[in-house]
C-alpha cells in the first residue's frame, strides 16, 4: 500500500493541476486552449499556468521544508510557519522591497537569507540550551512574533511597498508573475533534489546528533546543511506565495502516517502531497466566493489551525513521536 | 588477544569545562571492559571523547593507531561503533534502523549492497530481532528499542564497540543475554567497552574494569584486582562483598 500511495498522491496532484488550469473567473476547457492566440489561450498562458506552477512549487517547497525541519529538530510540532522561518523570509522580502528591489532573484535571495537567519537562530538556541521540544516551539513562536513585528514596522515606515499586500501576509497566488516565480522555482527544484538525495543523512540526524555522529555522520555540518536547505525551500516559496501557513506542519504529519517516517519516502511524498494540497486550496480560494477571490492562506489556515490544535492535544506533555 | 584498537594518552576533555583529566586507557580485541564510577564521574563523557563527540583539550587519541584528528566521522565509525545512552526514537522500521548502521560503509548515493543486507540481518539475528524487522521502532517497548540500537551498532561491523548503559530498560533475562552477546563479540576478536551502573554485573562479566571518579581514572585491572584494591568501596561509599558460587565469583553489596 505504501508503494502505491505515492502514485495515488501523484495522480491527485496532476488532477489538481489540471483543475487549477481550468477553474477561475472564466472556466477554461482543455479543448479551448488549442485554438491559437485566443483570449482563453492568453488567460491560460499568462494567468493560469504561472499560478498553477506557483501553487505546485510553493506547496512542494513548504511541505518538504517542514519535513526537514521536523526531522532535524526531532519535533513534529515544528514547521517553517510556526518557528519563524516564513516570517524571516517575509522580513527579507519586506526589506528588499523597501530598498526598491522588487523583482526576480533579489526578492527570492532576500527571502532565503531571512529564512536562514530565523531557522539558524531557533536551532542554535535550542541546541545551546538543550531546550525541550515544547521550548523549541515557544522559542520559535517568539522569533516569529519578533520578525513579524519588524516587518510591520518597516511597512509602517515605507507605506509605498506595493508588494506587501494582504495577499502576501496571509499567503496567496493572485499576484504571481513569472519574473519572480522562475528564480524561486529553480531554487525550490534544486532544494528538493538536494534534500531527497540526502534522505539517509536526515534519518540519521532524526536519531539525535550523538547517534548520528556514532554512525559516521558529521552531525553538526549535516544539521547546518539541512537547515540551510529548509530555509532555501521555505524562503523561495514565501518570495512569491507570501506567508502561507500550515503547509509545512500538516503535510509532513499526514505524510508520516501514510508512508512512515523514512525520509527516502517521506520527503518526495510530502512534496507531492503539499503541491496537491496547496493547488486544491487555491482552487477553493478562487471559486468558493466567486466572483470574489480570497487569499489561499485563509483556506489553508481554516484547515491547518484545527489540525495544529489536534496535534498539540495528541502531544500534550511535550511528547512527540 | 589482538593489539590495542583504541587508546588515549593523557587525554583531557569536556564541553565547556574540562571534565576528564589526563586519561590514559587502551582497549584491545578479545576483551570486555567495563567502565564504572559514581554519577557524574565522566563515564559517558569518556566514551564520547574517545570518538570525538566531546572535544579533547589535551593529550591524544589513537583509533586503530591513527590520531583521531586525521580521521573523518565515517572513518572513525568504521573502526568504532557507539551506542549512546540517550537516544531519540525515530519513526523508522527496525530493518531500516539497523541498515543505517551501515552508513559509514556506503559511498554516495548510499545504495545498500548485498553485504550490507547480510550484515544487518546478522545483527538482527544476534539481538533476537529478526521477527520484528518490519515493525516500527516507535511501537516497541523500551528494552526492545534498546536492542534495536544495539543491532544498529553491531551492523557497523567495527572492531571496537562502545556502549553507554546498554542494559537500560532491559529485564534481567535480556541483560544476561546482552552480556553473553558481549562475550561472543569479544571472542570474535572485538574490543567491547561498556559503561555499566550494575556493579555486580560489571564485575561478573568483564575482563577488565576501569574505575572513574571526578573525571580521573582511579583504577584499571581485572575485576578481582579492582575489588581487592578497595577503591570501589571508597568511590561508591559502600561495602562491596563477594562469594564463590558454582558459576564463579558473585559480587554483592
Amino acid at each position: 500500500m505504501k508503494k502505491h500511495i505515492f502514485w495515488i498522491a501523484a495522480a491527485v496532484c496532476v488532477l489538481a493541476a489540471v483543475l487549477s488550469l481550468c477553474v477561475g473567473a472564466v472556466w477554461l476547457s482543455p479543448a479551448e486552449l488549442f485554438g491559437g492566440n485566443t483570449p482563453e489561450w492568453r488567460i491560460f498562458r499568462y494567468a493560469r499556468l504561472p499560478r498553477t506552477a506557483a501553487c505546485l512549487l510553493a506547496g512542494a517547497g513548504l511541505a518538504a521544508s517542514g519535513a526537514v525541519i521536523q526531522g532535524v529538530l526531532a519535533n513534529r510540532l515544528a514547521s517553517p510557519g510556526i518557528i519563524g522561518v516564513n516570517a524571516g523570509a517575509g522580513l527579507g522580502v519586506t526589506v528588499c522591497c523597501a530598498f526598491g528591489a522588487i523583482y526576480g532573484l533579489a526578492v527570492a535571495g532576500a527571502a532565503f537569507v531571512g529564512a536562514l537567519l530565523a531557522v539558524l537562530t531557533v536551532a542554535f538556541a535550542a541546541h545551546k540550551t538543550s531546550a525541550s521540544r515544547s521550548a523549541v516551539i515557544l522559542g520559535g513562536v517568539a522569533v516569529n512574533s519578533f520578525l513579524t513585528a519588524v516587518s510591520e514596522g518597516i511597512i509602517t515606515l515605507f507605506p509605498e511597498i506595493g508588494i506587501i499586500t494582504s495577499d502576501f501576509r496571509t499567503g496567496g497566488f493572485s499576484g504571481v508573475v513569472s519574473s519572480r516565480l522562475v528564480p524561486a522555482g529553480i531554487m525550490i527544484i534544486v532544494g528538493l533534489a538536494a534534500v531527497i538525495s540526502l534522505s539517509n543523512e536526515l534519518d540519521l540526524l532524526s536519531m539525535g546528533e550523538e547517534t548520528a555522529q556514532g554512525l559516521g555522520l558529521s552531525a553538526k555540518k549535516a544539521r547546518t546543511v539541512f537547515l540551510t536547505l529548509a530555509a532555501l525551500l521555505a524562503g523561495a516559496s514565501v518570495s512569491f506565495a507570501g506567508l502561507l501557513g500550515f503547509v509545512g506542519l500538516i503535510v509532513p504529519n499526514i505524510a508520516r502516517r501514510l508512508v512512515g517516517g523514512e525520509s527516502r519516502r517521506l520527503l518526495p511524498f510530502s512534496a507531492v502531497f503539499g503541491a496537491a494540497l496547496v493547488t486544491l486550496c487555491d482552487c477553493a480560494a478562487r471559486t468558493l466566493f466567486a466572483p470574489y477571490e480570497i487569499p489561499t492562506g485563509i483556506v489553508l489556515s481554516a484547515i491547518g489551525a484545527p489540525f495544529f490544535i489536534l496535534l498539540l492535544l495528541r502531544h500534550k506533555g511535550g511528547h512527540s513521536g | 588477544m589482538t593489539g590495542t584498537l583504541l587508546s588515549s594518552e593523557n587525554m583531557c576533555a569536556g564541553y565547556r569545562r574540562e571534565v576528564l583529566h589526563n586519561i590514559s586507557v587502551g582497549f584491545s580485541g578479545g576483551e570486555i571492559t567495563s567502565i564504572i564510577g559514581p554519577n557524574g564521574s565522566g563515564k559517558s563523557t569518556l566514551l564520547k571523547a574517545l570518538i570525538g563527540i566531546v572535544p579533547k583539550s589535551g593529550g591524544s587519541i589513537l583509533v586503530g593507531g591513527t590520531p583521531i584528528e586525521k580521521l573523518s566521522a565515517a572513518a572513525v565509525a568504521r573502526r568504532v561503533a557507539y551506542l549512546p545512552q540517550s537516544k531519540k526514537i525515530p519513526e523508522l522500521s527496525v530493518m531500516t534502523m539497523v541498515l543505517h548502521g551501515r552508513f559509514a560503509h556506503l559511498s554516495y548515493p548510499r545504495r545498500y549492497r548485498r553485504e550490507d543486507i547480510v550484515a544487518a540481518e546478522r545483527a538482527l539475528g544476534m539481538t533476537g530481532l529478526s521477527e520484528l524487522a518490519g515493525e516500527s521502532i516507535s511501537t516497541l517497548s523500551g528494552g526492545t528499542q534498546q536492542r534495536v540500537f544495539l543491532a544498529m551498532a553491531l551492523a557497523q561491523d567495527s572492531p571496537v564497540i562502545l556502549m553507554d548503559e546498554p542494559t537500560s530498560f532491559m529485564d534481567i533475562s535480556h541483560r544476561i543475554k546482552l552480556m553473553e552477546l558481549c562475550r561472543e563479540l569479544a571472542d570474535s576478536g572485538r574490543a567491547v567497552v561498556s559503561v555499566l551502573h550494575d556493579l555486580p554485573m560489571a564485575l561478573k562479566y568483564s575482563d577488565k574494569t576501569m574505575v572513574l571518579s571526578e573525571g580521573t581514572l582511579r583504577a584499571v585491572g581485572s575485576p578481582e584486582e579492582v575489588f581487592r584494591s578497595g577503591i570501589l568501596d571508597i568511590v561508591f561509599g559502600i561495602k562491596l562483598k563477594r562469594t564463590e558460587t558454582e558459576t564463579g565469583l558473585l559480587y554483592y553489596y
